[in-house]
């Protein structure tokens, strides 16, 4: 009951914080002077093109995007009326790309769900490595396994990612023929799903997810090494290891117990940082993710179009964070509504 | 030194037992603090070895103009994307000290690719001290004097040339310029914001720190990445590459300060209670007084420690904004711009030595990891 009470309290917490974000966002993306329509509508006047600039006019008004900035956000997020009663982001309508002369909801279609598998998997990757490695590296430290983690983890947190994209998409497929750019083969872009596509996303997935989670793998496995030592220098494990337990059973019935919070905890940290990865390495491998996407309106200021998807990748990290702090309170009795600083 | 007659040495130096009872058991007790993190940091033998590469590599910054032999956008038209240069110290057997053969692109009508063929009859050395184009020293002193200039008639190119004909190597010594200071100003404001907004929020508290805590837990929860993006998608593209450099390292700074300011907080409200700050209080010190001189210092070298090992951070983020086309726009030159050039597979694999620039960048960052590893281990002297 306490839980569910603490689940539904962390949810508006949420809301709220998305409400504080979404004001943040519409700022963000009003700062530059102009728009891309009163950009468009100089331009065709420059050119003397006065049937283009009727229709910029027609769109500006349409998008009520003559109106004073505050209704703007108001009219963008659904709060209030605009030229065709409520049609906002709460209302499911999220608005209209100029650059690209479709409904966002259009072209961000699929790449939605892309994104969130990306990022999932490449979750699934920092834990997958993360913990077994964090664990060893405690274990055996001041051992070559721990100097030799140590030494792998410092690279990836210094490798630029970008770059670690592009090293191991050349020689994955060079040695290992993983297929090049993209995350799925062109032949079922727009296809239905099936067992098919289901093996061509995922062989797909290899390289991006090793890319995306190498940096978060190497500082989870650092901290997870820190707690653990702390745990095992602890008169408990001696007691442990006096009565005769097996090193293995040892280390994960007592001291990894203790030293996982931290690791639950941290997804808070992790998730955002993964996510800003996930954006860059798409952009650079061309995965079908709102990376790109976000890029290119970002350049033409095309305003509903990045201002969605930043929302998008907002909410996503927004709802990761709760999630990690529910999960903490279920994991650990001593932790109440306090959430992460307790 | 004398010898007793059981055959011991002895000192015959005078010896005052009652002086030696006296002395300090330990004189690191009464040295000062900073004696006692360098004695402690000298043991850190990485962090020591890093913390002096990064000191000679600032302090190379003012004179990058006369170490690189070429000037960061003198192009070279016949030598586009030319192989990296060897540097060869004999010729037939014979010493005639550090020279390069000279080499002659030739198109090649089948890849459409220049081919650079070395002519290896032709030693050519490399000359010192010598007049090439002309920069300025520190920015200030208008020269033309080089350490090493290419030989007369041909080229050097250490690290190969790039799309444009211009020297990998030069470029990277004045890409140092631009990349490793925008670390520093961006740590600057995040430095200042922390300190500020911590400090608020952990000395004074209640709503104060209410609202500080709630735009912290904000800020952090958001990816980086896509706000960089945004905000720097934001900056007027008229303007000129100094003021887009010092926006982007500020904004680099704006979204870095909450983790600072976070643990500035914590640090406050647990010495805010200490008898030293009520004494300060009582004796009528003002809250700005009781921040800056009594509660600041405590924890100022553990600030440092931190704000050294989030500079990599914003290194690593120059770089990516640029990459991606939005942070530093040629002509100027940045390690992150330079990489631009190596966005596609295929110029990774025809022109690998244009990806070059990753490796100071791995360096300076894994350097500044460990530089700070070390300062955070050897802060706190009297641990063990």
């Amino acid at each position: 009951m306490i839980m569910l009470r603490y689940a539904v309290y962390r949810f508006f917490t949420m809301l709220l914080t998305l409400l504080v974000v979404s004001v943040m966002i519409f700022v963000i993306i009003n700062l530059p002077p102009g728009d891309y329509l009163s950009n468009q509508i100089a331009e065709l006047q420059a050119s003397g093109q006065s049937a283009g600039v009727a229709k910029a006019e027609f769109l500006r008004k349409e998008y009520a995007l003559d109106r004073p900035m505050w209704q703007q956000y108001l009219i963008w997020m659904g709060f209030f009326p605009g030229p065709h009663g409520f049609e906002g982001l709460l209302q499911g309508n999220y608005g209209w790309s100029f650059e690209f002369d479709r409904p966002v909801a259009e072209i961000v279609g699929d790449t939605l769900w892309l994104t969130v598998v990306v990022n999932l998997a490449a979750i699934l990757f920092v834990y997958a490595v993360a913990l077994p490695l964090g664990v060893m590296a405690a274990a055996k430290s001041r051992t070559w396994v721990d100097y030799t983690t140590a030494f792998v983890g410092y690279l990836g947190l210094a490798t630029p990612n970008f770059l670690l994209a592009l090293i191991l998409f050349y020689y994955g497929h060079r040695y290992f023929n993983l297929p090049i750019g993209g995350l799925m083969d062109p032949v079922y872009e727009g296809q239905p799903m099936s067992w098919d596509k289901m093996k061509s996303i995922l062989v797909h997935l290899i390289v991006p997810t090793f890319v995306i989670g190498t940096s978060g793998a190497s500082a989870m496995m650092q901290r997870l090494r820190a707690n653990m030592l702390d745990e095992l220098g602890k008169p408990y494990v001696e007691t442990a290891i006096a009565k005769g337990m097996a090193p293995s059973r040892m280390l994960t019935k007592y001291p990894l117990r203790v030293a996982f919070n931290p690791f639950v905890a941290d997804i808070g940290n992790l998730l955002p940082s993964m996510v800003s990865g996930s954006v860059l390495v798409s952009v650079v491998l061309g995965l079908q993710t709102i990376g790109p996407t976000l890029l290119t309106a970002l350049k033409t200021q095309d305003q509903f179009l990045s201002a969605f998807i930043l929302m998008f990748v907002a909410l996503l990290t927004l709802i990761g964070t709760m999630i990690s702090d529910i999960l903490l309170v279920m994991l650990d009795p001593r932790i109440r509504y306090e959430g992460r600083e307790a | 030194m004398s010898r007793l007659p059981d055959g011991r040495y002895v000192d015959d130096a005078p010896f005052d037992p009652q002086a030696a009872l006296q002395e300090l058991e330990r004189k690191d007790l009464d040295a000062p603090n900073w004696v006692l993190v360098w004695r402690k940091f000298k043991t850190h033998r990485l962090g020591l070895i890093s913390g002096i590469f990064l000191l000679l590599c600032y302090l190379m910054l003012p004179f990058a103009g006369f170490i690189a032999p070429y000037g960061p956008n003198d192009r070279n038209g016949e030598h586009l994307y030319a192989p990296p240069q060897s540097i060869n110290w004999f010729h037939d057997g014979e010493f005639i000290g550090p020279f390069v053969y000279p080499t002659v692109a030739e198109a090649d009508l089948e890849t459409f690719q220049w081919k650079f063929v070395t002519d290896t009859d032709d030693p050519r050395k490399i000359r010192f001290f010598c007049e090439g184009s002309e920069y300025k020293l520190a920015g200030l002193i208008p020269t033309d004097t080089h350490l090493f200039c290419p030989p007369e008639g041909t080229t050097l190119f250490l690290w190969g040339s790039d799309r444009l004909g211009r020297d990998v190597f030069s470029r990277i010594l004045y890409g140092a310029q631009l990349s490793l200071t925008v670390g520093l100003i961006g740590i600057s404001v995040s430095f200042f914001l922390g300190i500020l907004f911590g400090s608020l929020a952990g000395y004074f508290g209640g709503r104060i720190d209410w609202v500080i805590n709630r735009v912290i837990e904000i800020l952090r929860s958001l990816p980086e990445l896509p706000l960089w993006l945004a905000l720097s998608a934001a900056v007027p593209s008229n303007w000129s590459p100094v003021a887009v450099f010092f926006i982007i390292s500020i904004i680099l700074g704006i979204l870095d300060w909450p983790g600072l300011a976070r643990s500035v907080r914590a640090k406050f409200l647990s010495l805010r209670e200490e008898e030293y700050v009520r004494a300060a209080e009582m004796m009528g010190a003002s809250s700005g007084r009781v921040i800056r001189k009594h509660l600041l210092p405590n924890f100022m070298s553990h600030l440092i420690a931190s704000a050294t090992l989030s500079i990599p951070a914003m290194i690593l983020g120059e770089t990516a904004l640029s990459f991606l086309g939005l942070g530093l726009r040629a002509p100027a030159v940045s390690w992150g711009v330079m990489l631009n050039d190596a966005q596609n597979l295929a110029s990774i694999e025809i022109y690998p030595w244009t990806a070059i620039p990753m490796l100071p960048i791995i360096v300076v960052v894994l350097a500044f990891n460990f530089l700070g590893d070390g300062l955070r281990d050897s802060l706190d002297p009297y641990q063990q």
